[in-house]
């Protein structure tokens, strides 16, 4: 890597990249949309070699529409298992609404066909104890876009009411045929002790 | 499975200091996530960022806010950075930036932030950067001096 040059106020220092790995976050897969578009984000085969997922994700819909949301499911399951609940941001006011016995876990809105060329949605999506038995899977996720004059920023929680592992994460598009090109979504994996 | 999320540079201040900067920055990772606790002497305020030394009116951001009374919502547009609020002059705010496939040269550049001090206010922000250029630097300023002992570390996450 090359060298990073930290430059402090009148202070340089020099310093290097790779100071520190911090070994227990992991990628696991990555999905790069193409030209064609893609209908739906599938993460499947996840191992239960971690404690904790992430994923980070830029992301566009085609919908004709300035936004659209994400929802999410686990294990394919499209039973009404899922509840959530959302606080967002629209740069004049802020709400919450929540939502019970969905059939799947609904993020805040993203970028979408309406929105200025060049703007992507963003979210960085945490599932907690993914592989626990014992307990209903709980996620979390930070979720926005700014479009310079307009924009949402959203703070989500959710529950998928199964006590089953995780082993499989589809991502769609509420309201649209897919993601566009150069949606990106990344699956990392964070061990435990 | 590749390990990743790695500390590229850190830096702890020993005096007061009007910025800091991070250069050269290198674009084999995905994302980077910018871990900056702060205080800015003796105005508080603000915790501006800008990118590779752009001071162009290219950045604007939405923000979620709650105070312990109410929760707002509110918006910068065309700015000459992207402001974070709620920087406090006698404690250390948290702050993190996301800063999403900060590399790639299609899209603008969108910045997923958390700023929290306790005894002012919780933050949200989607910042944007109108400009498809990969970010090779990021500045960080105030209206006045970082305090000494704000933190400043830059990581980076690579998807395989």
């Amino acid at each position: 890597m090359s060298p990073i040059l930290d430059s402090i106020g009148s202070v340089k220092a020099y310093g290097w990249g790779k100071v520190l790995a911090l070994t227990s976050f992991e990628s696991i897969a990555t999905v790069s949309v193409g030209s064609g578009g893609a209908a739906n984000v599938e993460f499947t085969s996840i191992p239960a070699t971690y404690a904790h997922l992430q994923i980070r994700a830029l992301a566009r819909t085609d919908r004709a529409n300035a936004g659209d949301a994400v929802y999410v499911r686990f294990n394919n399951d499209s039973g009404s298992t899922y509840s959530g609940h959302r606080l967002e941001g629209n740069g004049s006011s802020a709400s919450a609404q929540f939502e019970t016995s969905s059939t799947s876990f609904t993020l805040n809105r993203i970028t979408a066909a309406n929105n200025g060329a060049s703007q992507f949605g963003v979210f960085v999506f945490d599932l907690l104890d993914y592989k626990d038995t014992n307990k209903y899977s709980t996620a979390r996720a930070l979720v926005g876009f700014d479009g310079n004059g307009s924009g949402l920023i959203g703070l989500d929680s959710g529950s998928w009411r199964n006590t089953a592992a995780v082993d499989r994460i589809d991502i769609l598009p509420l309201n649209a045929s897919g993601f566009v090109q150069y949606s990106h979504f990344a699956l990392y994996g964070i061990k435990g002790a | 499975m590749t390990a990743t999320y790695d500390c590229i540079a850190t830096t702890t201040l020993g005096s007061a200091q009007a910025n800091v900067e991070f250069t050269s920055i290198t674009g084999i990772y995905t994302d980077l996530v910018l871990i900056a606790v702060t205080q800015i002497g003796s105005l508080g305020d603000y915790l501006g960022v800008q990118f590779n030394s752009d001071t162009g009116s290219n950045y604007s951001r939405t923000r979620l806010s709650g105070n312990g009374t109410t929760a707002s919502s509110e918006r910068d547009t065309s700015q000459v950075r992207i402001n974070f609020y709620a920087q406090p002059t006698s404690n250390f705010a948290v702050n993190i930036l996301n800063i999403m496939n900060y590399s790639n040269t299609t899209t603008f550049k969108t910045v997923l932030t958390r700023t929290d001090q306790a005894a002012l206010s919780t933050n949200a922000y989607a910042g944007l950067y109108r400009s498809t250029s990969a970010i090779t630097s990021i500045k960080l300023i105030g209206p006045s001096n970082f305090s000494t002992g704000s933190t400043f570390t830059l990581y980076g996450i690579k998807a395989e």
